[in-house]
């Protein structure tokens, strides 16, 4: 109930934030600019080039979120996400309003978790926004196929999926991009609790993905790249092969837990344990 | 023991190898108006944050209102209304949005039903409640200043923390924010003011701790402090000091200058002056300022080695 009361007063602060929206704004921008390019040259990357899936989108907008989603999986989401998150407790330190917080007093634990929902109502929302707004921009600027009557589309493996399976799919992919996030998220919030500066801690955590993009792409490191928080986070599109392949999804939601499950605890441990000075 | 408001026990704090604050016992008792003196970097902040939980001490122990902390923090510091380092707020909320925000954030039986009265009362007493909308970035010095002790009043706390209350004030702001802490003080509320203004502790408070370089040096009532000095400082009406020298005698302690003599205290001497034929306008008891306390009893910025915070 205490927490419950917490985390409604930290989903307000960034609700009543203006940067929360002009990122979500962004975010959802990108996707809409690419559809509109799409719309206007009808230039679909190759197959096998490109974001992945675009060229599939090209003929269907209701494939399009899942396709935008892929737009902003591999930068822009994590970045959005990096912000928020270094700000949680970094934020409230370089302001002064996190010694008025925990004298009230909150509870350094309770206030963790708080920022922790807040980090994730964030990415999910961000998520459903850039789902909501790419399906309007998908179905008005690329439209449904008409030869299958809009009702059926081609799944990767080549077999029909009707809209209602398609539904399913793309909830499981806006799914499946929240949790890959949990991973950078948990390193940034954890860089929160240990500085007093927002930036050092939402860099951190993209310096994570940064080297761990690197790395998966680095045959010498093959060693280590199924533990790396990015490895799986294409893996999304499997989510549209039919039958749907599980392995890497599975895999992937695993590897952001146990990312997820280190850096909470490290997170919990410092901030529990620290001297506020701020 | 209960009706002491704080009391430490040997608290000592180390940053890595710096000493912050070393065995200090601070004693408020329930009622008191305790002013915390000490020059910058005498481990003043260190100390409120230990009494707060923001700090955890190296050793020693801290009882607030009969809890530990930070073992009942949670609660003991409901209890606590504090202003530590300077107001903060979120700079694009109005201020009555930061106060409900703040508020909400730890909910209490009932709370949530008086939030709404205890918040405009806050804003009431330090005469914040007519700025409306106006988001905290455009708020003056002084008025962020006041935002930061209505929201130690929300909770119409027993025991006021308060850092530095009048920091950036005008006058007026000053007069008012000393008008509420007394006003407080009679209702029952414990306060523990830490100032650079002397005299406004002087006027203020019943009693003080003085920290220097780690160490609290001084803890006594203002009216002890400032007993005394057995000294008299007469002022005469005419320049006849010549007189005065041969009445006084050996009670004479420094060379007139001008018309004020200054005379030990023993024996009657205004009657003797009077007696000798000399017009005394004025004798008064000379008594210590809270300044010379401590000036005397601290060490100047740079002669130490002090900390920031």
């Amino acid at each position: 109930m205490k927490l419950a009361a917490l985390t409604w007063v930290e989903l307000r602060k960034l609700a009543l934030r203006p940067r929360t929206w002009v990122s979500v704004a962004l975010l959802c921008a990108l996707p809409v600019v690419v559809a509109a390019f799409l719309a206007t040259s009808e230039l679909a990357p190759r197959p096998g080039q490109g974001p992945a899936f675009l060229s599939a989108v090209l003929g269907n907008g209701q494939l399009y979120p899942a396709a935008a989603l892929g737009i902003v999986v591999p930068i822009f989401l994590p970045v959005a996400v990096c912000v928020v998150a270094g700000d949680a407790v970094a934020g409230e330190a370089q302001a002064g309003t996190l010694r008025y917080l925990l004298v009230r007093p909150v509870g350094r634990t309770r206030l963790l978790v708080a920022k922790l929902f807040a980090v994730l109502a964030f990415t999910f929302g961000a998520v459903i926004a850039v789902a909501l707004v790419s399906l309007v921009a998908g179905t008005q600027l690329l439209g449904t196929r008409p030869d299958a009557l809009g009702t059926t589309t081609a799944s990767l493996s080549g077999t029909a999926l009707s809209t209602q399976e398609l539904l399913v799919r793309t909830l499981l992919v806006m799914a499946y991009v929240s949790v890959s996030m949990i991973g950078v998220a948990a390193l940034a919030l954890l860089l929160s609790t240990l500085v007093d500066s927002p930036l050092v801690a939402a860099l951190g955590g993209l310096a994570l993905l940064v080297a761990s993009t690197v790395l998966v792409g680095l045959d010498a490191a093959s060693a280590v790249h199924d533990l790396l928080p990015t490895r799986y986070w294409l893996a999304w599109v499997d989510l549209f092969r039919d039958p749907v392949l599980w392995t890497d999804v599975q895999r992937g939601v695993l590897v952001q837990l146990a990312w997820a499950g280190v850096l909470l605890a490290a997170a919990w441990a410092s901030f529990t344990t620290r001297d506020v000075t701020s | 023991m209960s009706d002491l408001a704080v009391e430490t026990t040997g608290l000592t704090k180390r940053f890595g190898r710096v000493q912050a604050v070393t065995d200090v016992d601070l004693r408020v008792a329930e009622g008191d108006r305790y002013g915390f003196l000490g020059p910058n970097g005498s481990g003043k902040t260190t100390t409120v944050r230990m009494l707060l939980g923001l700090v955890l001490p190296t050793s020693g122990r801290v009882r607030v209102l009969g809890g530990r902390v930070p073992g009942d923090a949670a609660r003991v510091l409901p209890q606590v209304g504090a202003m530590v380092e300077g107001p903060a707020a979120i700079g694009h909320l109005s201020g009555r949005a930061n106060l409900r925000l703040l508020d909400a954030a730890v909910p209490t039986p009932g709370g949530r039903r008086t939030r709404r009265a205890r918040v405009e009362a806050a804003l009431e007493a330090v005469g914040l409640a007519q700025v409306g909308r106006r988001p905290v970035r455009a708020y003056s010095l002084g008025m962020r200043q006041r935002l930061g002790i209505a929201s130690a009043l929300v909770r119409r706390p027993r025991l006021l923390v308060l850092d530095e209350p009048t920091n950036g004030l005008d006058p007026q702001g000053i007069a008012l924010v000393t008008d509420l802490l007394l006003q407080l003080s009679a209702q029952g509320t414990t306060l523990l003011v830490s100032s650079h203004l002397l005299s406004e502790v002087e006027h203020l408070c019943t009693r003080v701790g003085v920290m220097d370089r780690g160490h609290l040096v001084v803890q006594d009532d203002v009216d002890a402090l400032r007993a005394p000095t057995g000294r008299l400082v007469v002022t005469l009406s005419g320049a006849e000091t010549g007189t005065a020298e041969r009445v006084l005698g050996r009670r004479l302690l420094e060379p007139p200058c001008g018309r004020s003599l200054v005379v030990a205290d023993e024996g009657d001497v205004v009657g003797d002056l009077v007696r000798g034929g000399l017009a005394v306008r004025e004798a008064v008891v000379e008594r210590r300022t809270l300044t010379d306390v401590v000036l005397a009893r601290t060490t100047a910025v740079g002669e130490g080695a002090g900390v920031a915070r």
